[in-house]
């Protein structure tokens, strides 16, 4: 036993903080012996967070900044995250646009064929509350949270494409704080 | 050529037509009667050949004045030279003939002009609406519109 711990000290160089939610916090590793020790919770949530796959969907200008989010410049692919072409296979829903009553019932049916978890960033204003559309907008759901349950919200009109990574970073830090016990969060 | 050359160049007599002044581009209010045969006529004639019908559009007057407008864009791309058609309607009935069977596009362009003011285009061959889901209620850009308290149980007026 205290062969193995005086091994771990000497050869483990990432120092980890076990008390920081938002890492893959592996408690203990064994040098070269390719083991980590961790919870079930660290181990679903790091696998959830880093692969991510948006729904290959937009509706309105925010839409250019989300295709801008996932060019070279930007690289949404190293936050591993691939748009796919079917609900059915994305874990994300990136809401990025106006929301008129004639794609609400749309939206809501996307939403729904998502399989769970599921997760809905809502990017720019139009999604977030109507936007422009607040007053005078008859054609304009007045925020996307009114038809489904919204986890991030990025403001701007349009965001940019740093904006949209930075929600993305905030729903990392949401799901590594998931827990299987805890059926809330 | 002035505006007003176009319906005798075509020899179509309408005791309603009238130049509207400062219009750009020229203008000519017709009768809502002669409105297929005058278009017939523009289409179909070699001096004049308006082969494409840009845009239409409607004007809701208001509650006081009682009328409203529907009015045809027309361009000819040999002469590249384009004119207005305008009818003016009734507002409690506002219904005028299709021109769907002169030009294809105004197919859809009637239908946007029926979804958002009303008004009806008598003939046309499909006549729902193109923008606004099949179940609003209303008509937008009318003068005297307000919106419905929910859609789908979504609150619509806050």
């Amino acid at each position: 036993m205290s062969d193995i711990q005086a091994n771990n000290q000497s050869k483990v160089s990432v120092p980890v903080t076990p008390e920081d939610p938002t890492t893959f916090a592996y408690k203990e590793s064994f040098g070269n012996s390719g083991l980590i020790i961790t919870n079930i919770d660290n181990l679903f949530n790091w696998s959830r967070l880093s692969s991510l796959f948006p729904m290959t969907f937009g509706i309105a200008c925010c839409a250019i900044e989300f295709m801008s989010t996932g060019t070279a410049p930007y690289d949404m692919d190293r936050l591993g995250m691939v748009p796919r072409a079917t609900p059915r296979q994305s874990d994300v829903m990136i809401v990025a646009g106006t929301v008129t009553f004639k794609m609400a019932d749309r939206i809501r049916r996307l939403y729904e064929q998502m399989a769970e978890p599921r997760y809905v960033i809502s990017m720019g204003s139009c999604s977030n509350c109507g936007g422009p559309y607040w007053q005078h907008g008859y054609h304009v759901v007045k925020g996307v949270d009114r038809i489904i349950p919204v986890d991030i919200y990025v403001p701007g009109c349009p965001p940019r494409p740093e904006a949209l990574i930075g929600g993305i970073i905030k729903l990392h830090e949401k799901i590594s704080s998931e827990s299987l016990l805890k059926a809330d969060s | 050529m002035q505006p007003a050359d176009f319906l005798r160049i075509i020899s179509v007599t309408d005791a309603g037509a009238a130049v509207v002044s400062n219009s750009t581009p020229p203008a000519i209010t017709v009768s809502v009667n002669k409105l297929v045969e005058i278009c017939r006529g523009l289409h179909a004639n070699a001096e004049t050949y308006f082969d494409q019908l840009s845009c239409v559009t409607g004007i809701d007057n208001g509650v006081e004045a009682k009328t409203m407008e529907v009015i045809y864009h027309l361009y000819s791309i040999p002469y590249n030279f384009s004119v207005a058609l305008k009818v003016v309607l009734p507002r409690e009935q506002p219904v005028v003939p299709t021109l769907s069977s002169v030009w294809k596009s105004a197919n859809w362009l009637e239908r946007e002009t029926f979804d958002m003011y009303g008004i009806i285009f008598e003939g046309h061959p499909d006549l729902r609406r193109i923008l606004m889901p099949a179940d609003w209620e209303g008509y937008p850009l009318r003068k005297d519109y307000s919106e419905q308290e929910k859609y789908r149980e979504i609150q619509v007026k806050y």
